[in-house]
């Protein structure tokens, strides 16, 4: 038996015995034990180190508010630095390390810090560390980095799942104890829809760690037979392990449920945890109250608690933290604690209370109008000194010292929308506002109503207030009057912790002021208090209760710092849920994938796509080489490319020839029946935002492509067009691009490879189908399909489309049908070099900056009617005389590379930003030259074909000589296409 | 009082009695000869630049709340001068270089730390507009240089390289780029500019601006009227709210950016990362915890708090490209409001009414921005022309279509 502080009775299964470790040691607990629980049950007190002078410390709370038990649980990959002990369930096999302390916890080196402490004061490092000026990166911060920090991540992939969900309710009840369970009740009795959430992993809340009554029976049977009734109803859910984090708008409440984290590993295809927005129409929020320390002089050693923590300990985990124990209070409630623990046989030193008039207590000592003034024990408490009401001193031996100078309700989430708090001065403590969150109502401690039955009565009426239904029946239970006097610190104290965690004191308080960091927020951040991972929620009243007192104000003068969410820290990798690694996001597989995939082809994200890159055979050893022989068949022959990742958007209507007259620069409304025009769309500002193609199909009928990049934004501004713009108009737009495969055929032999599959009742000759015809068609024996003769490669091509679904039989059949020709497909490298080489602009060209001048069609913006953008692409600034113009590029020794992104200077003068004259958009290797070439923007770029000029790159190191040409490098004349 | 070790020392060693408050806390005279509204980076800036360089007496900062409690008090604390465009670069480059000799300036130590900052490469067309971007950056005198994936795996190995949706393909890093003790910034100036004589002013709220004639002639406040020659606005998310007092409209939209701070940890993170692939960035402070953000919230709003779509976009950010983090824990979240304009780059100009000037239109890059903003506002307070590095930052940009647009987006704020 090696759990010397057991005591009788509590919640903890003494039939389970847990094997777990802590910094390599074993030790046995009960399963119902938290890790601190267990620790405590083994006469383990020294837990961590504080953040800045590595003082040693043990568990301040038994909750999640705790700021120094802080472990790091598990190993390997799932190692979780700054867990807390007070909430971490024990399992068997657990394994914790202390951290922030080196060689051991017991022997820290760091703690050096804490001789110079008088030194390293708030804000000392504003001061200093200035001179010389070099040094600050090189030695002090590397330092001062390497120091700070608290646990470790283990650098690997969380190998955990998480997933996240949506719930809805009538009711959400945040927090299981007595006011959230009779709001359950009322809710749940009335038919509601209930969701109980509680962030412990046994309901009850503060019942489970009292020994009063209700109904005269043991409160937890009250708990128990309170849940089995919900838990039988069909519109309650339960939710134990679930943290409420925040209330956002709407009634949307961010809640995470810990699935795994009371196992050793998540279960097979489970979670470790869940994120769910609950969307709920009322939330009552019963979130209790937390214990309020008193500052004294060394108030910080394990050992050293809240005195409702030490009760929780006795009540709930059967533990006691040591044999001998003391209490400090300003209140009742310490004296509850010396009671229960006295009870269970713990030898109660003394109850130190700082009131005159304290009671008296019929089974310990106490000691009225007293205070604590120091303690002792390097690693652990063994002696307090109390200064007596007459002056005197007197040494109290113990182990353990509990500490209660109030209870602060928990007003967080009441918060979470900027409301704030009010100053309630019988409490002596901040309640909820008179502005909480849409649809919140506060309940039970956390409104301040502290006795247990107070904080039954106020549940149930809040919940029948708040949704119109009867209150229920409340049960017998203690009704103590409440009386709370504020008492902070004990004066003269040289070093008394107010911020545990982050080591920040009575002084520091002090200094702040004197400094003139006078209002709380400088305050928290001058000193940092109230900036640990428990977010000062045992710290922050004391802190700004001193700095009332220096600044003369009342305390809600000074008011609190602002409660953010989450309301404990959340594990970053269940707000990212499964969108990570391969699905971070969706992933667009064109209709040719497979067939792509089977061809060896190498693959590239384009945006969501995958698209083909290129498609290697067998001896090409280098991307170059397949591209190279791609573009060159496709221009001798025949190329196949899936063009399908193109937006296209479905426009119909009556008033569709008028809307797009609108959407686009150029005319629209006299294309005939059965043509394609190129279109380019500006945005509001008058820069070009997409450009692309409309088929006129029938009279109230387009076929829309924009970019693959531009495809959702296009339609979404189309939409925003018709809904806001022309609400009168009769138009419908609708994204088909996944309901057509469509691919690009491009080259000379191309229509003879289509004449083979498109039925022989369409006549897609030059005649019959010329340049810019578009059409209904079938192919292979009556399959609907649409032509559009379009080319982006400058050859003779046609794109065609068929249903997604006979995409990839269509592929298999042009490439069989095309075994004549050499057909070959080509990838998205092809595309951009045949495109280069034509002069087509693409999304480096259409980067958002760029007007329909700047791009050399400028002419194309109709003066004959209004449409977006036009009448802004008029202003000065992007008229002006030397306005870039889209050039070609090409270097003046061919082997030089072209770089993209690389800047254009005068053949002569400095290199410097006051002398760019423009810059390389986009550069490809063209095998049709011979050379790298490349398109780009050139200050009055249309009067300097034939100039030359450096191309200058330094982020690449490159300045290469290359000369100005036109920007269509193959078929100036566009015969081709025409062919 | 001049900060050192030394009195550090000494004080340690004297009971630290002799530490004074860091600024005064006057009350308002009648008149100034330049007020600057906005207690926070930018304000205090150009307090301390009117003051110390441009030799500029009768000074006031009036702030509503707290010094510091604005943006300078809530961002990610990062700073850089990767810009691409001619109306940014070499603003954001003299910015950078007087955070460089900021805390000899300031004799405060404002932490700057250059780490360097990394925007990942996620595709060839990245590549493209960052090559440019890197090569404006060089010809106007800043550093970058530009990396290849295995570069990039040297220097962050843990970064997602096995299992990426978009997988990383390179990165621009400027080195000088890097991390900022945010508060001490505002603390720093506030303090300095004290030491030179400016007033500051907290807990006096504007409630209008006296004009006569087209004429500014002070201001009124909570605390009375005070007159000046000149009224500067320098409130960034409250721009809208201040200069409707003065009947102005102003080309800005309020929008909501969140922030978000990790648990601490022992150090990860050398330097500033930002993924390119999704809206993620992330730097480590000295205290340990993992710095990030991401997008804004998407509406306007002067809410100084988020909604969870964006938290959960951001994390999922973070756990794309950096895995690692899974098991570190969000500790706290916030929102600012971000002056938003309509080029998604800043004012700083005077307006149609004389003595009234305006900053503003930060976007959510104002930080980095702070020395330089407040020297070329300080520079137009004083001598009536804008700074040379400032020149482009006109009201009449838009009507002139001369917009700095680095992200291309258009006229939509959100988009910025």
């Amino acid at each position: 038996m090696t759990q010397i502080n057991r005591l009788a009775g509590g919640q903890i299964d003494r039939h389970t015995t847990l094997n777990f470790t802590f910094d390599g040691k074993k030790y046995q607990g009960h399963a119902g034990d938290t890790l601190a629980s267990a620790l405590l049950a083994n006469n383990v007190r020294l837990m961590g180190r504080s953040f800045k002078y590595h003082r040693p410390r043990g568990p301040l709370t038994a909750g999640s508010e705790e700021p120094n038990a802080l472990v790091e649980l598990r190993s390997g990959a799932r190692q979780e630095p700054n867990t807390r002990a007070t909430t971490a369930e024990l399992f068997d096999g657990l394994q914790a390390r202390s951290q922030n302390r080196f060689p051991s916890l017991k022997f820290d080196a760091m703690a050096i810090n804490d001789r110079f402490s008088n030194f390293l004061t708030a804000g000392f490092y504003y001061k200093t560390f200035m001179w010389p000026a070099a040094f600050w990166e090189k030695i002090y911060e590397p330092i001062i980095r390497k120091a700070a920090g608290l646990g470790s991540l283990s650098m690997q992939e969380d190998p955990d799942q998480y997933d996240k969900g949506f719930r809805h309710c009538d009711v959400l009840i945040i927090g299981a104890g007595p006011s959230g369970l009779m709001a359950a009740l009322t809710a749940a009795r009335a038919g509601k829809e209930v969701i109980l959430a509680d962030e412990d992993f046994t309901f009850g809340g503060r019942l489970n760690s009292e020994t009063h009554a209700i109904n005269d029976n043991v409160a937890t049977d009250w708990v128990a037979s309170s849940i089995a009734e919900l838990a039988s109803l069909p519109n309650v859910r339960l939710m134990p392990r679930t943290t409420i984090i925040g209330a956002f708008d709407h009634g949307i409440y961010g809640a995470v449920e810990r699935i795994s984290d009371h196992l050793p590993i998540p279960p097979a295809d489970k979670p470790r945890q869940i994120l769910w927005r609950i969307y709920a129409s009322r939330a009552i929020l019963c979130a209790g109250a937390t214990e309020r320390p008193i500052a004294f002089e060394n108030n910080d050693r394990p050992g050293i608690m809240l005195a409702g923590a030490l009760r929780t300990y006795a009540n709930r985990y059967g533990t006691t933290a040591a044999k001998r124990v003391a209490i400090f209070t300003n209140n009742d409630d310490g004296h509850r604690t010396a009671s229960d623990l006295a009870t269970k046989g713990v030898h109660i030193a003394a109850v130190v209370d700082t009131r005159p008039d304290a009671p008296s207590g019929h089974n310990y000592e106490v000691l009225k109008g007293a205070q604590i003034v120091n303690t002792m024990g390097r690693l652990g408490l063994t002696f307090a000194e109390v200064l007596q009401a007459d002056g005197s001193t007197r040494m109290l031996e113990c182990g353990a010292l509990g500490v209660s100078g109030g209870w602060n309700p928990n007003v967080h989430l009441t918060c979470h929308q900027r409301g704030r708090p009010t100053w309630n001065g019988d409490l002596a403590a901040f309640v909820p506002g008179g502005t909480l969150p849409p649809g919140m109502t506060v309940a039970g401690a956390a409104m301040g109503d502290f006795s247990t039955h107070a904080a039954l009565t106020s549940g149930t009426q809040a919940a029948a207030t708040a949704l119109g239904v009867k209150a229920v029946n409340v049960p017998l239970a203690e009704d103590a009057p409440i009386r709370q006097t504020p008492f902070w610190y004990v004066e003269g104290a040289s070093r008394a912790w107010l911020d545990q965690q982050n080591d920040v004191t009575v002084k520091d308080v002090k200094l702040s002021h004197q400094e003139g960091f006078r209002s709380v927020e400088h305050l928290k951040r001058y000193t940092t208090l109230g900036m640990a991972t428990d977010q000062g929620k045992t710290s922050n009243m004391g802190g700004l209760a001193i700095m009332a007192e220096l600044a003369g104000k009342s305390i809600p003068e000074v008011g609190t710092t602002i409660f953010r969410p989450p309301y404990t820290a959340t594990a970053i990798g269940v707000m990212g849920g499964r969108m990570r690694g391969k699905d971070f996001h969706p992933t667009r597989l064109t209709p040719s994938h497979d067939w792509a995939k089977e061809r060896g082809a190498v693959f590239v994200e384009v945006g969501n796509w995958l698209r083909a890159q290129w498609f290697p055979i067998a001896g090409e050893t280098h991307w170059r080489e397949s591209v190279d022989r791609e573009v060159t068949a496709t221009r001798a022959s025949v190329g196949v490319c899936d063009c399908t990742t193109l937006g296209k958007i479905d426009v119909q209507g009556v008033d569709a020839a008028t809307f797009l007259n609108k959407i686009y620069c150029n005319g629209f409304a006299k294309l005939a029946v059965g043509k394609v025009r190129y279109g380019l769309m500006l945005r509001e500002d008058g820069i070009a935002m997409d450009d692309g193609t409309a088929g006129r199909m029938a009279d109230d009928h387009f076929i829309v492509t924009t970019t693959t990049a531009n495809a959702a934004r296009v339609y979404q501004h189309m939409e925003f067009v018709r809904q806001c713009l022309m609400p009168d108009a009769d138009v419908q737009v609708i994204s088909t691009t996944e309901a057509w495969a469509q691919y690009a055929v491009a080259g000379p032999n191309s229509r003879k490879l289509l004449q083979k599959i498109v039925d022989p009742e369409f006549d897609i000759t030059n005649e019959g189908f010329p340049f810019m015809a578009c059409g209904n068609i079938t192919v292979c024996g009556g399959l609907r399909a649409r032509l559009f003769r379009i080319s982006f490669s400058g050859e003779l091509a046609f794109e065609i489309a068929v249903p997604s679904r006979y995409g990839d039989a269509l592929m298999r059949r042009l490439m069989s049908e095309g075994e004549e020709f050499d057909v070959t497909p080509y990838g998205t490298e092809a595309l951009g070099v045949m495109r280069i080489e034509k002069g087509h602009a693409a999304g480096n060209e259409l980067n958002g900056t760029t007007t329909a001048l700047n791009l050399g069609m400028g002419r194309m913006v109709s003066k004959v009617k209004d449409s977006i953008g036009s009448k802004l692409s008029e202003r000065a600034g992007l008229n002006e005389p030397d306005a870039l113009m889209q050039v070609g590029i090409k270097p003046l020794d061919a082997e030089q590379k072209v770089t993209a992104g690389g800047h254009l200077m005068n053949e002569d003068g400095p290199v410097d930003a006051a002398h760019d004259q423009g810059y390389v958009t986009s550069a490809a290797f063209s095998p049709t030259m011979g050379s790298m070439i490349g398109l780009g923007f050139l200050k009055d770029g249309s009067n300097r074909t034939g100039e030359k000029m450096r191309l200058v790159s330094p982020v690449t190191d490159l300045t290469i000589e290359v000369e100005i040409v036109s920007a269509h490098f193959v078929d100036p004349e566009g015969e081709r296409v025409r062919a | 009082m001049r900060y050192s070790g030394f009195k550090v020392i000494k004080e340690a060693l004297t009971g630290h009695k002799g530490w004074k408050p860091a600024w005064r806390d006057p009350e308002p005279r009648p008149h100034y000869d330049i007020i600057i509204i906005g207690g926070g980076g930018h304000g205090l800036a150009t307090a301390h630049y009117l003051a110390k360089v441009y030799g500029q007496k009768n000074i006031a900062v009036i702030e509503k709340g707290w010094i510091g409690g604005g943006n300078v008090g809530r961002n990610t604390t990062i700073i850089r001068s990767n810009y691409m465009l001619d109306g940014n670069e070499p603003f954001y480059e003299f910015s950078l270089k007087l955070w460089e000799g900021l805390e000899q300036d300031l004799n405060y130590n404002a932490m700057i730390s250059q780490r360097g900052i990394m925007n990942l490469i996620h595709s060839d067309a990245q590549r493209d507009a960052f090559i440019r971007r890197g090569n404006a950056m060089m010809l106007n005198g800043a550093d970058a240089e530009l990396l290849d994936a295995a570069q990039i795996r040297k220097e962050y190995p843990f970064l997602n390289f096995d299992d990426a949706r978009f997988p990383i393909k390179g990165g621009l890093a400027q080195r000088r780029g890097g991390t900022v003790r945010h508060d001490a910034v505002a603390w720093g100036f506030a303090r300095s500019a004290d030491s030179h004589g400016v007033d500051i002013i907290q807990n006096c709220e504007v409630t209008g601006f006296r004009i006569e004639n087209g004429k500014c002639l002070g201001i009124e406040t909570s605390k009375g009227f005070i007159g000046a020659n000149k009224v500067a606005s320098a409130v960034a998310g409250s721009s809208g709210r201040l200069m409707a007092k003065a009947n102005m409209r102003l080309p800005i939209e309020s929008h909501v950016l969140q922030a978000f701070v990790s648990e601490g940890l022992k150090p990860v993170l050398p330097g500033v990362i930002t993924f390119g692939a999704g809206h993620f960035y992330v730097s480590q402070s000295d205290k340990g915890g993992l710095v990030f953000g991401g997008d804004i919230d998407g509406y306007n709003s002067y809410a100084q708090r988020g909604n969870l779509p964006v938290v959960e976009d951001v994390c999922e950010g973070g756990m794309a490209i950096m895995p690692i983090i899974g098991r570190a824990r969000l500790l706290r979240m916030w929102g600012g409001i971000m002056d938003m304009s309509m080029d998604g780059s800043p004012i700083i100009d005077e307006t149609h009414i004389e003595g009234l000037y305006f900053n503003g239109g930060w976007c959510y890059g104002g930080f980095k921005a702070t020395p330089a903003s407040g020297y070329a506002y300080a520079h137009l307070l004083a001598k009536g022309t804008p700074h040379e590095t400032a020149t482009a930052y006109r009201f009449n940009r838009f009507e002139t279509g001369h917009m700095i647009d680095e992200k291309g987006m258009g006229n939509q704020p959100n988009l910025h």
